[in-house]
């Protein structure tokens, strides 16, 4: 067993820098071929190609930092027990010609530099392609389930190879022999759901800015040994891959998938992006939803700044700030006795201009109701990036479209629309988007206690313990 | 579609002629007697039923207020007209079964509903009082073993109204209501240990009228070990 010199680089998030404000995550984001997002020591820690890393304290704002010794591309990381096993290659990947690679584990039991038990251990070489064979052992990805250790790895020269470690010792297990999974891959990634193995990889083109084509595809099995389809059938050892996660916006190239479980519900993935473009088209780091429709992993979107109706999933009513109904004029015994032929002409709608002036100055409390397309029910989502994030999305604050009227949180832990958005805790809110495409509105005063705007009646809400299982919970954001 | 009485209204001025001309079709059927929704309230306590809905109630004959419709039920409007200052006797005091308002002319009925809900409609219509265009107050007391905290009120009601515990406001649903269980639930309340006297005011235009109340501890769950009594 090698033993690493433990390194006394230190971490300093508050190094980090701000990002602009059109990007992804805060800080220093940059890195390629990221290892899956694990907690240590209560920080996030991932590390990427060359030994180099990323941390953060909330998901949001990342710093460099983090250590891994040995060099080499592309580690993946899992914690089983005290051990954090680390695996990574040397060599191959194409990079000098070659393709001659060794998968290497090492383990620590804290991935933080400052923690006592920060110490790398050298496991061993667990896999390797020779340069010649249809194979190249790098891009190493960790699946532990049901006390069970899987390693798959490899790259589009040849097969992704799946094989079984001992969890006790990072080793391989003596006599497992490599099983060809999938071609047309790098990047890999495993996970396990409800039955079903993912394996998940990358297509497209690697490394190349702007003009990356990487994608994210998947591929799933009964079996961890395969065989893996895609959604139509078609084999991932036939070129198949039903698509997760592309480009959009100003990133392009997505690639290197992880699977973050962040619990209450959420799911999100880390991955990378060749090109962020409002970052010089430089490799960075990003964080996003994580849906499951049909059995099936999704990319999902953070909210997109914009007026809603913010819906219930329990009731289907929308929020609102409570204040009196106001109706449009309209002679409804007239309507009902008009000929089919009467000529017709729009009416105006209800605007704030209509109504506003009849709500109270102060705070107002909030409720649901039947969405009735009115001013006291369109709700304007603003980030606030300055005020920081979590996990991959900034705070935002929810205001009455058209006034400074901001959603907060009362002492009593109820909810009402403060007259002026100030910037206080109590008016930010994490919106993070469900497995099922519904998004979790959390109060940033009361995250910490995992209480979420939730309807506990048919036209209340209030703040509440989330439960993942309830549409009580579960908001819709609707585009008016 | 209480909004759309209007509706009726024209369907029913069209069918007058064919009424006229045959009464057979005119004769009303008999009006369902109280006991088909309530029984007289006993002087052993009562205890809220299997999902904590409380059942025994103070019901007063109706006040009329009269309303074509429920679509002017404003959070406004709805706080003017049950008002406490409204209530026809000493706002927070137990009415007695059997006593009269000031004029005399509203008796309060102690009584056990049969269903989960209250029907308020039918407790009128039983009496042969207005059903329609109305104010209905109810009154009950519940017994609390002990100090209840981050308790809720949870209501039901057809149409508007306004309810209150030990004097203080708890919950209101305005607008044109219709009855679903927990529709509106109160701010975290605390319970005395002993005796909680709720008030509640339901007001109604057109159409049917109901009611429902539950309390639910702070994990959503029904409260049922209360006792309920209306001396």
């Amino acid at each position: 067993m090698t033993r690493f010199i433990r390194p006394t680089l230190g971490l300093s998030l508050a190094l980090a820098c701000q990002s602009p404000a059109a990007a992804q995550l805060a800080g220093e984001v940059f890195i390629h071929d990221p290892s899956t997002v694990v907690e240590s020591d209560g920080k996030w820690f991932t590390f990427g190609t060359r030994g180099g890393g990323l941390v953060s304290t909330d998901g949001w704002t990342w710093a460099s930092g983090p250590v891994r010794p040995g060099g080499g591309v592309a580690p993946d990381v899992v914690k089983i027990g005290e051990r954090y096993y680390v695996a990574w290659a040397v060599g191959g990947g194409g990079m000098s010609g070659g393709h001659a690679s060794d998968v290497k584990i090492m383990w620590t039991k804290s991935l933080d530099p400052s923690s006592p038990d920060f110490e790398y251990h050298e496991v061993g070489t667990v896999a390797s392609s020779d340069g010649v064979e249809n194979n190249d052992a790098i891009d190493p990805a960790f699946l532990y389930h049901d006390g069970r250790l899987w390693l798959s790895y490899g790259t589009y020269f040849g097969s992704i190879r799946l094989v079984e470690l001992d969890p006790e010792s990072g080793r391989r297990l003596e006599g497992n022999e490599p099983v060809d999974i999938a071609i047309d891959m790098e990047a890999t990634a495993l996970l396990y759901r409800d039955g079903w193995y993912y394996l998940l990889g990358t297509h497209g083109t690697c490394c190349d800015g702007p003009n990356s084509t990487y994608n994210i595809r998947v591929g799933r099995s009964r079996d961890v040994r395969g065989p893996y389809v895609d959604n139509m059938g078609i084999p991932l050892l036939k070129g198949g891959g039903k698509l997760v996660a592309a480009a959009h916006g100003r990133m392009i190239g997505a690639g290197h998938f992880g699977r973050i479980e962040l619990g209450g519900g959420i799911e999100k993935m880390s991955l990378h992006y060749e090109a962020d473009m409002e970052r010089s088209g430089r490799s960075v780091l990003a964080i996003e939803p994580l849906l499951w429709r049909d059995g099936w992993p999704v990319a999902g979107r953070n909210l997109d700044p914009g007026t809603y109706e913010i819906q219930s999933a329990r009731s289907g009513n929308a929020l609102q700030l409570k204040v009196d109904f106001v109706r449009i004029p309209f002679d409804a015994r007239a309507s009902f006795m008009a000929k089919p032929g009467d000529p017709v002409k729009p009416v105006p709608g209800q605007s704030l201009a209509d109504v506003g002036a009849t709500w109270p100055k102060d705070a107002v409390r909030v409720d649901l109701s039947a969405y009735m397309v009115r001013p006291n029910q369109h709700w304007t989502i603003t980030p606030v990036p300055e005020a920081g994030g979590w996990f991959g999305a900034p705070y935002y604050k929810i205001t009455v479209a058209g006034t400074r009227r901001a959603l907060a949180a009362t002492p009593a832990d109820e909810v009402e629309a403060v007259p002026t958005f100030t910037g206080a805790d109590a008016e930010l809110w994490r919106i993070d988007q469900l497995t099922d495409g519904s998004y979790r509105i959390t109060p940033k005063t009361h995250a910490d206690a995992d209480l979420a705007l939730v309807a506990i009646g048919a036209s209340t809400p209030t703040l509440a313990r989330f439960d993942p299982q309830s549409d009580a919970g579960r908001w819709r954001f609707v585009r008016p | 579609m209480k909004i759309g009485s209007t509706r009726w209204i024209v369907m029913a001025a069209s069918l007058a002629p064919l009424a006229a001309a045959t009464p057979a079709l005119t004769r009303e059927p008999p009006v369902p007697p109280l006991a088909d929704f309530f029984q007289p309230a006993t002087t052993a306590a009562a205890a809220p039923d299997a999902d904590g809905f409380i059942r025994r109630w103070l019901l007063l004959e109706p006040v009329s207020k009269p309303n074509p419709t429920n679509a002017v039920f404003t959070g406004s409007y709805v706080r003017a007209a049950l008002a406490p200052r409204n209530f026809p006797g000493r706002f927070g005091a137990v009415p007695r079964d059997g006593a009269a308002t000031a004029d005399g002319a509203l008796r309060w009925h102690a009584l056990d509903s049969t269903l989960w809900d209250v029907k308020l409609f039918n407790f009128a219509q039983a009496l042969g009082k207005p059903k329609y265009g109305v104010i209905f107050w109810a009154v009950t007391v519940i017994d609390s073993p002990r100090e209840m905290h981050d308790v809720r009120m949870a209501v039901g009601s057809n149409s508007a109204s306004v309810w209150w515990l030990n004097g203080a406001e708890a919950a209101a649903l305005f607008d044109d209501r219709r009855m679903v269980m927990d529709d509106v639930l109160s701010d975290r309340l605390t319970l005395k240990k002993g005796r909680n006297i709720i008030y509640g005011a339901v007001i109604n235009g057109p159409g049917l009228s109901d009611f429902c109340l539950r309390f639910l501890d702070a994990d959503g769950e029904p409260i049922r070990d209360l006792a309920i009594a209306v001396q």
